[in-house]
């Protein structure tokens, strides 16, 4: 729950500026924008995302450092079970 | 050393551990607490034990949301999903937390309808997905998640979904370190300031415990490198007789937080009057509740709660070792009747409890240097 996600934005749903698709390391998932509403990402840009919010705007460097960080702190199938929202994400 | 070993700039690391020991000396001992569960899960996953001098100790706070939660929130949680055609929908670290009658998975194996959740928006998913059932979304964390909830409550209300509501039981940072603060058994030198919760909060609450505690505090980041640094930083202030509030985290943390994020609480939240703690006690203005506009998403307000005070188990010392009084080895069921596999204390379920993180690491290392000694 409390780990910090990086992701690549990677779309920006055009109906709905809060939503975004984000890839991480090679998983993609629907994520929302609203709490970064004052400093708005665009495509290609890395964010931190907590609980399914990007949280944070990072530069790529940073993103590998904390990806980085999560496979040395054992959790990388954990942030993968989390990234793919355990089975939700492919329910439609 | 090993994971150091394998990390980004072994040799800059090294140097800041040799800054450490400079500036620690020998004539004092040095009282730090890293608030954050996260920062206490790195320290014990990166041994940064073995590389600071003995006369620094690390005290693990606060900050692991799981762990603080009493068990009575976990029942009255529980009681609203014993109700027919409820979903109860709860973040992984949640499932294995022990309440009175088991945890949300044992309740999950005798027919509840349980689901792990990774994000408040999933369980608003569920409940779009759900029409002839009412999800309910058991909310727990800091400032790093309370604005997911808030967001979440207001595209709800925005979208008129009213199968949905939020347990909610968030709390915040600040009280809990003046509660540690007030605490006559605890003397602290300093303060590792938590990373996550300071994206959103930004680095301004922490003031008054460097200019009314006269304590200092660095918010620091999650690697090995960022949490050495971060203890430089602490050292060369006590050396100068300083107490300032340093942000050695600023490439994620900016000094005045996420202002997004705070407008969204303070649209939805308002603070309790008191919360309950596990092992603080109660706390006045810790916790947050739904302000009146969002009442009807309110899942304590919309069902009835037992709202029973549950004492822990009598042998647990959980309320100690959350204090920082005793080390998690030192509870009398530690490695015995509680362990990360049978956890009877939430310090043991979660990856950054400091009863979990220490047996997971430190235990099992003991266990092995006296396995080899054997050989």
């Amino acid at each position: 729950m409390c780990l910090a996600i990086p992701g690549k934005i990677v779309e920006i749903a055009s109906d709905n500026q809060d939503s975004a698709v984000v890839d991480v390391v090679g998983v993609r998932r629907k994520i929302d924008l609203g709490l970064l509403q004052d400093d708005k990402p665009v495509p290609g840009d890395w964010v931190l995302i907590h609980v399914g919010f990007a949280m944070s705007k990072i530069s790529e460097q940073d993103a590998a450092d904390q990806m980085n960080t999560l496979r040395m702190l054992g959790e990388m199938h954990g942030t993968l079970q989390e990234v793919k929202g355990y089975g939700l994400e492919e329910v439609n | 050393m090993r994971y150091v070993d394998e990390f980004r700039e072994p040799q800059l690391i090294s140097k800041t551990a040799e800054e450490i020991r400079r500036l620690a000396g020998t004539e004092r001992n040095y009282r730090m607490m890293e608030v954050c569960g996260g920062h206490t899960h790195a320290i014990y996953r990166f041994g940064l034990k073995d590389i600071l001098p003995e006369n620094i100790e690390l005290i693990h706070g606060p900050g692991c949301p799981v762990c603080v939660l009493p068990m009575g929130r976990i029942d009255d949680g529980l009681s609203i999903a014993q109700q027919s055609n409820v979903i109860f929908a709860a973040f992984g670290d949640m499932m294995r937390v022990p309440g009175t009658q088991g945890s949300p998975f044992e309740h999950k194996a005798r027919g509840m309808d349980v689901r792990i959740v990774y994000s408040p928006s999933d369980a608003l998913k569920l409940a779009r997905l759900n029409p002839a059932k009412h999800v309910m979304f058991f909310a727990i964390g800091f400032e790093t998640t309370a604005p997911s909830t808030a967001l979440t409550i207001m595209r709800a209300k925005a979208e008129g979904i009213r199968n949905f509501s939020v347990f909610c039981n968030h709390v915040t940072i600040i009280p809990a370190i003046r509660a540690i603060l007030d605490s006559p058994d605890m003397r602290l030198d300093a303060f590792i300031g938590p990373g996550h919760v300071s994206t959103v909060i930004g680095c301004r609450p922490y003031e008054w415990i460097a200019q009314n505690e006269r304590k200092p505090i660095v918010v620091s980041g999650f690697e090995p490198l960022d949490m050495l640094q971060s203890v430089v930083m602490l050292l060369r202030q006590l050396k100068a007789g300083e107490a300032k509030v340093e942000n050695q985290y600023k490439r994620v943390v900016p000094w005045e937080g996420n202002r997004a994020a705070l407008r969204a609480m303070a649209e939805v939240f308002e603070l309790r009057p008191y919360f309950e703690w596990r092992g603080l006690g109660f706390i006045s203005q810790s916790a947050l509740r739904f302000n009146d506009k969002y009442a009807e998403w309110d899942a304590e307000q919309r069902f009835e709660v037992p709202g029973i005070r549950v004492t822990d188990p009598k042998a647990a010392q959980c309320g100690e070792v959350l204090k920082g009084v005793l080390k998690p080895h030192q509870c009398k069921l530690f490695g015995r009747e509680c362990t990360p596999e049978h956890p009877i204390g939430a310090l043991m379920v979660s990856s950054e409890g400091s009863c979990a993180a220490y047996h997971n690491y430190e235990h099992r290392k003991a266990a092995m240097v006296s396995l080899s000694s054997v050989a």
